[in-house]
């Protein structure tokens, strides 16, 4: 790939990326969140058409303009979340769309030989005939793999294949990759779990804001290089941040677990402080506070409020104890969106305005006029529908929503996702006036420089667990990488502040 | 206050304005009309129109909040048969008075409704399914009891409610009204009928709002019963009989009528307003029909093509709103 170019509005997301891949090579692809990594994917799958750039197979240049021209181009791509249809069978799965037989008549006994004779070429020990639904995740994921490769793949790409499966699979997945290799296939690996390069892969390409800035060779680079290369990123300056130092305790939770993704998770909260949670995707950071919020039926812990033990059973029990929290997933947790602005900023305070069947009016408006304005909020109306609005506003509705039940503990999942620059630089003013003015800010971000320029003290999570916790001026993006990828030597030199 | 009501009825007007603006050209058709210009038009008719339709106003009251949380109530039509036998058979076979009657039919709207509410709050069964399920057992249990036969029951008392009147005004007219305001307050004036719009809009963002979800289906599915229940008093006593399949297919003028209101099949958003309008639509469609002697028949077809036409306009008109 060559000069690859796409823009999303607003975004640039690849810039000029150059990428190769050689015959029987592993390639990892490596980069932060939004790096550009899954777009690059997409261009080469022929989901996104990129604006400019060549792609070349074999030497020979190809024109990638849709899913089918990827797939005749010897292209595969095993995504992150798997697609299988969970209620056919294996062989169902690997051949939808495209069963022997005729038209009218599925050859069904050939399609279960033909793909039990894939599987097994790859000794993968699944019936063709099993269903998906009864399969382990890792077993779906061969699946998939078998089903890629059906297509006569020369390239395949693996999206995060290991982020849900145990070590034991992630064995059997690598021998498999192996064995492909073997075979002549390229394979582009994408994984945010550094200590999986040296196992498996040959190369490694870093991606950074939607350039690729280096390609090494494994055996001869070092974690510490590939993490630079990653976050090595010039910082730019519309972060507003008054750094405190605070001794009083407001929020303190202790072993909190929700039998799933949080296993044993303690952290403080002081007042006045923004404390940042960094940590990839899918450390639980969000699942955490959603078992503190009250989400979580059957999360366990304790948690104490200005040192007070209490009870969190459901949101309700998290506002009467002063806590508010910005969801992570504006649309999906977050929004009304076929309703207005002003049924959206005070759907949490009705009790303000809603009494004794009467609904006051102005007192609505007030409120809403108020985190309006708060939160600079751009809208030509208190009716505007809010999903006419841009990200930008939409979050900063959503904020004046939490902010409007006068919360003392504001949890921000993700505040500034889907922002643009200049709606973000004014959140971060706004949440330094709000730590300013005595509350407490917990900020889960994927974006280290936000979490470096804005935390007074950052917790690091891995795979459920608080790795570390930095004070804001140890903080670099080394220091938060290496607790976050690599959980084993991390815990060791914590620095307890 | 007469300003704030001025900019409500202003406000209700152009949200409305592609569906009053059908009902108008409907009435006035039928107005200048040679064959129905002497019988549409007089106070008699449109007493006529409104007692006929008070009962699907009942239905539509609740289906409107169940469309806009986002569901759907199939049951209301048995419940209507069922409920009318049960005021009916408490009289004619109980020998109780026509009041308990009554009561007793609007309790046992409240029972379906409580069946629906508890499966469909507690379980993650489609509501669909749950209503397609008691539609089915109400059906079935009025058949049991009734044999199919209907249970006439002709005392002044037990027409009072569908064909009486008190002063001119006929009793259902009056009774739409009460519960037409009552819907309204729920829906305007409560924290449950923002409530209602929240979960409609969005199951999970309302969780996170600190919204009692299972709560608030519970109580649309219990109200809607029991408003299906009063509709089904009504239909008995304009019958002067319970009968076993009275209010046959009842469940979808009521779905006809929310939709042609401009409610949104999605939930989440929606108006009693632009019900009630879509209440008189059918109404006035059904008894013009009739007035211009179109058959049966063909008054379904008609029916059909008239609900298809009225939300395509106002697809239409929300399509270039949302440019």
């Amino acid at each position: 790939m060559k000069g690859v170019n796409k823009s999303f509005p607003g975004v640039k997301a690849l810039s000029d990326v150059n990428f190769e891949l050689k015959a029987g090579e592993i390639h990892a692809l490596l980069g932060e969140n939004g790096a550009g990594k899954s777009t690059l994917i997409k261009v080469l799958g022929g989901i996104y058409i990129a604006e400019a750039g060549e792609i070349y197979i074999n030497g020979q240049k190809v024109n990638i303009d849709g899913v089918l021209a990827a797939r005749e181009a010897g292209i595969s791509i095993v995504h992150q979340e798997l697609v299988l249809v969970p209620y056919m069978t294996v062989a169902e799965n690997i051949f939808l769309g495209r069963e022997p037989g005729t038209k009218w008549n599925v050859d069904r006994h050939k399609m279960s030989e033909d793909a039990q004779k894939l599987l097994d070429a790859y000794d993968m020990h699944i019936d063709a005939d099993s269903l998906v639904e009864h399969l382990t995740i890792a077993q779906r994921q061969m699946v998939e793999i078998v089903k890629a490769i059906s297509f006569d793949a020369k390239i395949l790409v693996l999206d995060e294949p290991t982020s849900s499966i145990s070590d034991k699979e992630i064995n059997f997945l690598f021998e498999t990759m192996r064995n492909l290799t073997k075979q002549g296939v390229g394979i582009i690996y994408i994984s945010h779990k550094m200590s999986e390069l040296a196992e498996i892969c040959d190369r490694v390409t870093v991606m950074r804001d939607g350039f690729t800035v280096g390609t090494r060779v494994v055996k001869e680079t070092t974690t510490d290089e590939l993490i630079a290369l990653m976050v090595g990123r010039e910082l730019t300056n519309y972060y507003t941040r008054d750094f405190t130092e605070s001794d009083e305790v407001v929020l303190k939770c202790e072993h909190i677990s929700d039998g799933k993704m949080v296993k044993d998770v303690s952290f403080e909260l002081r007042k006045g402080e923004i404390v940042g949670f960094a940590g990839l995707v899918g450390a639980g950071r969000s699942e955490t506070m959603k078992a503190v919020f009250g989400l979580t039926p059957g999360s366990k812990g304790e948690i104490e409020v200005k040192g007070r033990r209490v009870e969190i059973n459901s949101p309700i029990d998290a506002l009467k104890n002063g806590i508010a929290l910005v969801p992570e997933s504006r649309k999906d947790e977050g929004l009304y969106g076929v309703q207005s602005v002003r049924f959206n900023s005070t759907i949490e305070v009705l009790d303000e305005f809603i009494k004794n069947l009467r609904v006051d009016h102005a007192r609505e408006e007030e409120i809403t006029q108020t985190y309006i304005d708060k939160m600079a909020t751009k809208t030509p109306s208190q009716e505007q529908q809010i999903s006419n609005l841009s990200g930008g506003n939409q979050q900063k509705v959503m904020i004046g929503r939490w902010l409007a039940t006068n919360p003392e503990i504001l949890i921000l999942d993700e505040p500034t996702r889907g922002v643009d620059v200049g709606a973000k630089a004014e959140i971060y003013s706004i949440m330094n006036e709000l730590a300013k003015s005595g509350m407490s800010i917990i900020m889960i971000s994927s974006e280290l420089p936000e979490i470096i320029n804005m935390s007074d003290r950052v917790y690091v999570m891995y795979e459920g667990n608080v790795t570390g916790c930095l004070n804001h001026v140890d903080v670099t993006q080394e220091s938060i990488m290496q607790r976050a990828a690599l959980s084993a030597d991390a815990q060791t030199n914590d620095k307890e502040s | 206050m007469g300003s704030k009501f001025k900019k409500g009825v202003v406000s209700y007007f152009k949200q409305n304005l592609g569906i009053i603006a059908a009902f108008i050209v409907m009435c006035l058709f039928l107005v200048v009309f040679p064959t129905t210009r002497t019988t549409f038009a007089t106070s008699k008719n449109i007493f006529n129109i409104l007692r006929q339709n008070a009962s699907n106003l009942f239905l539509a009251t609740g289906m409107t909040m169940v469309i806009i949380l986002g569901g759907i109530e199939l049951s209301v039509g048995s419940v209507i048969a069922l409920s009318g036998c049960v005021a009916a058979g408490c009289v004619v076979n109980l020998g109780l008075p026509e009041i308990i009657g009554f009561l007793a039919a609007v309790v046992v709207g409240g029972i379906v409704g409580l069946f629906n509410a508890f499966f469909i709050s507690n379980t993650d069964i489609p509501p669909f399914i749950v209503t397609l399920a008691s539609m089915n057992i109400a059906k079935g249990v009025v058949l049991v009891f009734t044999q199919g036969v209907p249970i006439r029951c002709l005392t002044d008392a037990f027409k009072f409610p569908g064909v009486g009147y008190i002063g001119f005004i006929p009793v259902p007219v009056i009774l739409m009204l009460i519960v037409f305001v009552l819907a309204t307050i729920i829906m305007n004036r409560t924290q449950l009928g923002r409530h209602i719009y929240a979960v409609g809009g969005n199951t999970q963002a309302a969780r996170f709002s600190g919204i009692n979800v299972k709560k608030v289906k519970f109580i649309v599915y219990v109200y809607t019963g029991l408003m299906a229940g009063l509709a089904g008093v009504v239909v008995a006593s304009r019958l002067y009989s319970g009968q076993p399949t009275a209010g046959d297919g009842a469940e979808m003028d009521a779905i006809a009528a929310v939709v042609v209101g401009g409610t949104s099949m999605s939930g989440g958003s929606g108006t009693l307003g632009g019900t009630l309008i879509g209440v008189l639509i059918i109404g006035v469609l059904n008894n013009g029909l009739n007035l211009l002697g179109v058959d049966s028949n063909w008054q379904y077809i008609v029916k059909g093509l008239v609900i298809l036409l009225a939300v395509y306009i106002d697809w239409l008109r929300n399509k270039k709103a949302g440019k």
